[in-house]
């Protein structure tokens, strides 16, 4: 079995746009979702600027009962389900109402679930009053919960399942999705990731110096992929979501179909060589974009845009470097590279299809999104590749074939190669 | 705390746990929550806790246990009532 996958659904909650129509203005235009966050500064933490989506009050009524509301505190949660059931709806795929669909599942990731919710249970739980914690904190904080409310509120019969690698956990999600579709282990997935939000998440980046301090006076400027005074990354959260589906089962509905993922790749530096728990192996992340181009069929040189990983801190010159060996592409060759994380941060175990989406929306439309806060570019960076292919401006462009890799702690690598559909 | 009282203080509190609102409202001391309301059964801790707080009691676990139905949960929140007096 060897099905050709596509996708046919996307839906963002992102600290600059909270639905798919709203993100792409966003990202078009350079918005930044980065703002001051007072509860981190009473805390004292070091950085005090966050990315956060701004959910409306009673947004949340669209998506869950009252009665789940009633003691919901699980941010990656309520991200996660509103961005998947977003896909979902965006998809045009209908919800059974008695029997499961078991020609659709889910693989949607997360870094940990319900921190907020532990939080409360721990104190009830010390208190002596277990019996008092009902029943939702199971649910909330275990990690599958994000995938068990979505099964749930489709009805998904296939795989439901929680994938997590830290910050590639998206874009492995994506992956994994696309390869039980191709295999024919499904027809339809729902692949995608989502990340709690918060003091108890943040603070113990924070506390390894690995966000930046030199911002909290001015959010906005706070995250700087590339550029030379980047001093660490902003931390934010949000959602993902992208319904993959067979080539034929989308032409079958009449689907809109927004890009094609032609192959990826996923693998670990094993924390061997350069590699480490926090540091990158860059001959695995080497190896990873060149099996990613091997398992999608396409040669270094077809590749027009690049959405990096780049999140901010000193190790972007490093994945520059490995994008350039990896293609063998330098200077003026090299192709356009972009990264959300300079308008909303990083979203830690949400930002892989955060961005995935970003890259599959400029396929279907046809742009490349700007970078901002790299007018300083970084001179290590600048010596490999040609400042023009760091767009600092919205370039309007068809785009064929664009790699997404994400990289993460534990040494662990995931890339994709997403293809422009010309019905055929 | 008559029998009326106490099933109009159960409605209220059932509410938000059913998508059954004709059996809500034509609740009986017959009625059996899961069959009748449909009521998810991991959800019964979370009635329990809001019931204990409604009437100021506590409810055992064995007592617990015995509240699948209108009638019986009426004659433990009876008993605890009674014992508080006590």
């Amino acid at each position: 079995m060897n099905n050709r996958v596509v996708i046919t659904g996307l839906g963002v909650v992102s600290p600059n746009g909270i639905n798919v129509a709203d993100f792409t203005h966003a990202i078009k235009n350079g918005i930044s979702g980065i703002r001051h966050d007072q509860q981190l500064k009473d805390l004292n933490f070091s950085c005090q600027i966050v990315g956060e989506p701004q959910i409306p009050e009673g947004y949340l009524l669209n998506y869950f009962s009252a009665l789940e509301l009633r003691n919901l505190k699980s941010s990656g949660i309520e991200y996660g389900v509103i961005a998947g059931l977003d896909a979902w709806k965006d998809a045009g795929l209908e919800i059974p109402t008695d029997e499961p669909d078991f020609d659709s599942g889910t693989i949607f990731g997360t870094g940990t679930s319900g921190v907020d919710k532990f939080r409360i249970g721990i104190d009830i739980i010390d208190n002596g009053q277990v019996r008092k914690l009902g029943s939702g904190t199971v649910v909330q904080t275990m990690a599958s919960g994000v995938s068990a409310f979505l099964g749930g509120k489709l009805g998904l019969g296939n795989m439901v399942t929680t994938n997590s690698s830290a910050c590639s956990t998206g874009t492995e999600a994506v992956i994994l999705a696309y390869e039980r579709i191709k295999n024919g282990q499904a027809k339809r997935m729902l692949a995608g990731s989502t990340s709690d939000k918060g003091p108890y998440i943040w603070g113990g980046f924070d506390a390894m110096r690995v966000c930046t301090y030199k911002h909290n006076e001015e959010p906005e400027k706070g995250s700087r992929p590339m550029s030379e005074s980047a001093s660490g990354f902003v931390p934010s959260v949000g959602a993902g979501a992208l319904v993959l589906e067979s080539l034929d089962s989308a032409l079958n509905r009449g689907a809109k179909i927004y890009a094609e993922i032609l192959g990826g790749n996923i693998n670990s530096g094993g924390q061997r060589g350069l590699g480490s728990m926090t540091a990158p192996n860059p001959v695995a992340v080497q190896r990873c974009i060149t099996e990613a181009m091997k398992s999608a069929g396409v040669k270094p040189e077809e590749i027009d845009v690049i959405n990096g990983h780049l999140t901010a801190t000193s190790k972007d010159s490093l994945e520059i470097e490995n994008w350039a060996k990896a293609l063998n592409r330098y200077g003026n060759d090299f192709p356009y590279i972009n990264t959300v994380k300079s308008m909303i941060g990083h979203s830690l175990s949400g930002t892989g299809s955060i961005e995935c989406v970003a890259s599959v929306l400029q396929i279907d439309q046809d742009f490349i999104f700007p970078n901002i806060n790299c007018e300083d570019l970084h001179p290590e960076i600048d010596e490999l590749i040609d400042k023009s292919r760091i767009p600092t401006t919205l370039i309007n462009k068809k785009i064929s074939i664009l790699a997404k890799a994400n990289f993460g702690f534990g040494d662990v690598n995931a890339c994709i190669i997403f293809k422009k559909y010309n019905n055929g | 705390m008559d029998n009326d009282q106490i099933i109009n203080d159960l409605k209220e509190i059932i509410t938000p746990y059913t998508d059954h609102k004709e059996a809500l409202e034509t609740l009986t001391e017959n009625t059996d929550l899961l069959i009748d309301l449909k009521i998810n059964s991991a959800n019964l801790v979370d009635i329990i806790l809001d019931i204990e707080e409604k009437f100021g009691i506590e409810i055992d676990n064995d007592s617990m246990t015995k509240m699948i139905n209108v009638k019986e949960t009426i004659a433990v929140i009876k008993e605890k009532l009674a014992a508080n007096a006590g």
